[in-house]
């Protein structure tokens, strides 16, 4: 059983990763990730939401009528997005001000609304948390690893610390074509990586070193 | 006249919603892989905003504000733009079928469309009056409709075009975003 709940878990990270594979929720993760502090701030906050809806539609899913199911999701999902940005505001104002019109875009978020729909209304509540997790972290680590390369190329700062000499950086990686620049070449690569790893698997492991080339 | 002819331009071209703000970028790049789906797209989802913005905002000053309950704005918004959706649909279906046969599939993912919440909230953020809210919702929609049009005419271009094998497919949409968005970033000296 123990099993079970860790490859839902893992599921998320990597074999359907919501951006790098299925491509929702884009919107968000291209524009608030120019520094470090910002794509932190937004993969929490959007793990919150999706974890807490999950479970909360998860554990009522026998009472919720078929045939209303999308509004109610709507509310809850609202609800917990009305929380964590109340809790920002109050206790992180510059996150909040930074993250601006995008944290009530949680709301409709395709990942919330996907899996929600998809997953949670279906499973008990253990499996939402476990995929909700995953799928949170599976968001964060996507939204930590462009974040570095915008802002490491953009401002020539690692986290905040100077790196790079100012005459180095190239500005239009914080700006609105980096982040498109930035998310084709990552798909890119992922895609190029699974391709390898698919040919590796089919070839048997005699042939590594063509894989791995 | 002129105060919202500025407010129109840099909604539409300056701070273009999809390639600039990067908002509603799941229909941009998921509905433009033909020319018609596009501008259908576009269509319905220029109505809604403008719709949109034009009821939210008696809504929020005209309840909300008198009953100090603004920290509900997201919850009522969305709430509000669902039903609305609702409406235009059932709307649609009696009144003008062929409209409503040309767009019907579309107005059920407007609802989770990014670019209708955000300019509703934007409205009332930047402190619009009512006709300046309006000329705004109508700018953002203008500029989803331009972003998506051109788009599915790269998109079209891509199909025939000799594409290194590592960018086939995804990437090479979100390589050609980039530096479409790069010529949208040549306007920003257009307006102060």
């Amino acid at each position: 059983m123990k099993h079970n709940y860790f490859s839902i878990f893992t599921n998320g990270l990597s074999k359907e990763n919501p951006l790098l594979v299925i491509s929702i929720g884009l919107c968000s993760s291209l524009a608030v990730t120019t520094s470090i502090f910002n794509g932190i701030g937004m993969g929490f906050s959007m793990m919150f939401v999706l974890t807490m809806s999950e479970v909360m539609i998860s554990a009522f899913r026998k009472h919720i009528p078929d045939s209303i199911r999308l509004p109610i999701f709507i509310i809850i999902i609202a609800a917990f997005t009305t929380i964590v940005q109340l809790l920002l505001e109050a206790y992180l104002p510059s996150l909040s001000a930074a993250l601006g019109v995008f944290l009530p875009l949680i709301v409709v978020n395709c990942i919330i609304m996907g899996r929600v729909d998809s997953y949670s209304a279906n499973q008990p509540p253990m499996n939402a948390l476990c995929d909700a997790l995953g799928m949170g972290l599976g968001y964060t680590w996507v939204l930590c690893l462009m974040s570095l390369i915008r802002e490491f190329f953009g401002n020539g700062t690692f986290f905040g610390i100077h790196v790079l000499p100012e005459k180095y950086t190239i500005g239009i990686f914080t700006k609105a074509p980096g982040g498109f620049l930035v998310f084709g070449l990552i798909i890119a690569v992922s895609i190029a990586m699974n391709n390898a790893a698919k040919a590796r698997a089919e070839k048997g492991p005699e042939c590594c070193e063509g894989g791995k080339k | 006249m002129i105060d919202l002819l500025k407010i129109f331009i840099k909604a539409v071209l300056v701070d273009n919603v999809v390639l600039i703000q990067y908002i509603a970028l799941c229909p941009f790049m998921g509905m433009t892989n033909e020319t018609d789906k596009a501008t259908g797209m576009g269509v319905a989802t220029s109505f809604v905003i403008v719709l949109a913005c034009a009821v939210t905002y008696p809504l929020y000053y005209g309840i909300m504000v008198p009953l100090h309950i603004e920290f509900l704005q997201t919850l009522m918004f969305i709430l509000v733009i669902a039903a609305l959706v609702q409406l235009v649909e059932f709307y649609l279906k009696k009144s003008a079928p062929a409209l409503y046969s040309a767009m019907g599939v579309y107005l059920a993912l407007i609802t989770t469309n990014c670019a209708v919440l955000a300019s509703t909230l934007n409205c009332i953020s930047k402190n619009y009056n009512y006709i300046q809210s309006l000329v705004y919702g109508a700018g953002v929609a203008g500029g989803f409709m331009l972003a998506l049009v051109i788009m599915s005419g790269v998109r079209e271009r891509i199909k025939v075009a000799p594409i290194p094998a590592f960018l086939k497919g995804k990437p090479i949409l979100f390589i050609a975003a980039g530096l479409l968005s790069l010529s949208f970033l040549g306007f920003s000296g257009l307006i102060k």
